[in-house]
């Protein structure tokens, strides 16, 4: 279904993920870089993963990349991934003892306010602007196919 | 200092921030949680630290013309200093302040050896530079401290000053749009 370098997601919304629908993945290219709709039934919401990599890039590029640790741990394979797990990263003590798996809803939370989602954690970066949260958390998920 | 994981933010870590004889030049207390205000503070000193180790990389390549390596050390010089301030803001409230990495560890997390050309290299300070920018914005409404707040603010326009500079070198496009950064 992806294909890196040229991959196009298209979120559907209708039912209650990342707090205004479930996602339907597919290929079909899509003109707009990122669009949000309203909420509404059977509403879209269409991601260019393209967009949303310099996007991940711009915001979480500072600290984070793909495949290698640096302030941050790698993200590669995040979206499935039980929290804290990489051995070779030296996590919080906090983030290290959670207990739960990362999907769409948790990073959402985590993106939104980490501290609220795990107390003690070390990092204080919030993306309040839930369309930038949305395309990164896509993003992330087509890196963890 | 850390107190019970109450906090009172010391007169000295937040000069140590703003620069002796800088603004902040007032005591400021709270009785937020610091500890979380320390974390986000390592978390930068440690970006701060990558940030130092890119462009000595950069300088050692041999790649950059001598006007555009003056520039680097310049912006080095900046981080130099926005890593003492943090250094000494987290020790002053009573943190351990975290090291720097080997610079051959920054070279592997960095792809360093991909770089070819004075292009590569300004791609890859200029690429750090924007996500420090949004990193500084992005942990504003996490600091229990306002006057911390303010000094991520300081930080962040010091990294855009620079990612402009770099984008200018460049010939990259600026936003066509108004506020593209943070979010």
């Amino acid at each position: 279904m992806f294909n890196r370098g040229n991959i196009h997601l298209w979120l559907i919304g209708g039912a209650s993920f990342f707090g205004f629908g479930f996602v339907k993945l597919a290929t079909k290219p899509v003109e707009a870089a990122i669009a949000q709709s309203d909420s509404q039934e059977n509403s879209a919401v269409v991601i260019d993963i393209a967009e949303a990599e310099k996007l991940y890039l711009r915001r979480c590029g500072a600290c984070h990349s793909l495949d290698a640790h640096r302030i941050g741990p790698r993200h590669r394979g995040v979206v499935g991934r039980e929290a804290g797990s990489l051995a070779d990263y030296e996590y919080s003590p906090a983030l290290r003892n959670a207990e739960f798996v990362w999907n769409e809803q948790q990073l959402d939370q985590w993106l939104s306010n980490p501290e609220a989602l795990v107390p003690g954690q070390k990092m204080g970066f919030r993306i309040s602007n839930g369309a930038e949260r949305n395309a990164i958390i896509a993003y992330l998920r087509a890196q963890s196919e | 200092m850390l107190n019970g994981g109450k906090a009172v933010l010391s007169a000295s870590a937040v000069l140590a921030l703003s620069g002796a004889g800088g603004a902040l030049s007032h005591a400021y207390a709270s009785s937020g949680d610091a500890s979380q205000d320390v974390a986000i503070l390592n978390v930068a000193l440690a970006l701060e630290h990558e940030a130092i180790g890119a462009y000595q990389l950069g300088a050692e390549s041999g790649l950059l013309a001598k006007d555009v390596l003056g520039v680097a050390v310049q912006f080095q010089s900046h981080h130099k200093a926005h890593r003492d301030a943090l250094a000494d803001a987290i020790r002053a409230m009573g943190g351990d302040a975290v090291d720097a990495k080997d610079l051959s560890e920054y070279a592997s997390a960095l792809n360093a050896a991909s770089l070819s050309s004075q292009t590569d290299v300004l791609k890859l300070a200029a690429r750090l530079e924007l996500g420090a920018a949004n990193a500084y914005l992005g942990v504003i409404p996490s600091f229990q401290s306002q006057d911390l707040a303010q000094v991520s603010a300081r930080l962040a326009a010091d990294e855009t000053m620079h990612w402009t500079a770099l984008s200018s070198v460049l010939g990259a496009p600026l936003p066509k749009n108004a506020l593209t950064f943070g979010a």
